[in-house]
């Protein structure tokens, strides 16, 4: 398993936890629930918001967590089902209204 | 002059999301209609200050919000602390059967989650307070960046996530009855 080395300094062992307090040790910190930490960020991979480090990092958990795996296929799919019925056409009728009015912005000369 | 050109050019396609996005914060056709018209306007008298290679989605996404904010948003503040307390993360996925569904190698509730009518979605968009509904509709719908809708929203990076986190939750609440509704109807061949 990538566990981190118990360490006597309280400096990150990598960019992806910078927002750990490291008042606690990392040995404390290595005996987190790794499902807990990736749902914790779940919002933030799915945005594509998280560091390349810390993306990878969750890819590996989701490789061998199947429970993980489906809740965060779940979110994704909500996500994408959001954005799909979120749609609408628009009426021509708008599509007229507004090229007239940039039409009507230009001044005659 | 040539920036008229560019500007229909450029600005012209993005009309079916600005107008989705404007029916969304305004909860009506007829001020969507209104908003988009002004939104294309503002944009066209401003495209002079429009840096070109720059995001034009994202600067029209602005004028859009602006706009709405400025003029269609309701006078009335309704409060935005709206419970969330009883919305855990996995809301939706754990009280559709999640976990035992998982287990048995099932995924029931993809097939749930497609089957939710565009106007329950709307719908359940729509009924979140101002904050949460244009931080879901700018990540979820169109998809910008945490950093480019701070900018867009004129607020800090921290509070996009932290309004995107309570806006999900509280859209999942919203959902939970249309997706309970087709878990229970869902056909023989699915749930068996």
């Amino acid at each position: 398993m990538d566990r981190e080395e118990p360490s006597s300094e309280g400096q990150p062992q990598s960019p992806g936890y910078e927002s750990y307090e490291y008042e606690v040790s990392t040995y404390t910190r290595s005996v987190t629930d790794p499902c807990q930490d990736a749902i914790a960020t779940l919002y933030s991979f799915l945005d594509g918001e998280l560091t390349s480090e810390s993306r990878v990092k969750i890819q590996y958990h989701l490789e061998e967590c199947s429970p993980c795996f489906a809740a965060f296929g779940f979110e994704a799919e909500l996500k994408a089902v959001i954005a799909r019925k979120c749609r609408d056409d628009v009426p021509d009728s708008l599509r007229q209204r507004v090229a007239e009015a940039l039409r009507a912005e230009d001044v005659p000369t | 002059m040539a920036d008229k050109e560019h500007f229909a050019e450029q600005a012209m396609g993005y009309m079916s999301s600005l107008y989705s996005a404007a029916l969304r914060m305004t909860r009506n056709p007829a001020d969507a209609e209104d908003l988009v018209q002004e939104t294309y306007l503002k944009a066209y008298r401003a495209f002079g200050t429009f840096q070109e290679g720059t995001n034009l989605k994202s600067w029209l996404y602005k004028i859009l919000t602006n706009t709405f904010i400025n003029t269609y948003r309701s006078r009335r503040r309704r409060p935005t602390e709206t419970e969330l307390d009883d919305v855990e993360d996995l809301y939706l996925y754990h009280r559709l059967g999640g976990l035992e569904a998982a287990a048995a190698g099932r995924s029931a509730e993809d097939l749930v989650l497609d089957r939710l009518t565009e106007a329950e979605v709307k719908d359940a968009v729509e009924s979140l307070p101002d904050p949460f509904r244009l931080a879901v509709l700018l990540a979820d719908v169109e998809g910008f960046s945490y950093k480019e809708i701070a900018e867009i929203l004129d607020v800090p990076i921290g509070t996009v996530m932290s309004r995107l986190h309570r806006g999900r939750r509280a859209l999942q609440k919203a959902l939970q009855p249309f997706a309970e509704q087709r878990r229970l109807t869902a056909p023989a061949d699915v749930t068996s």
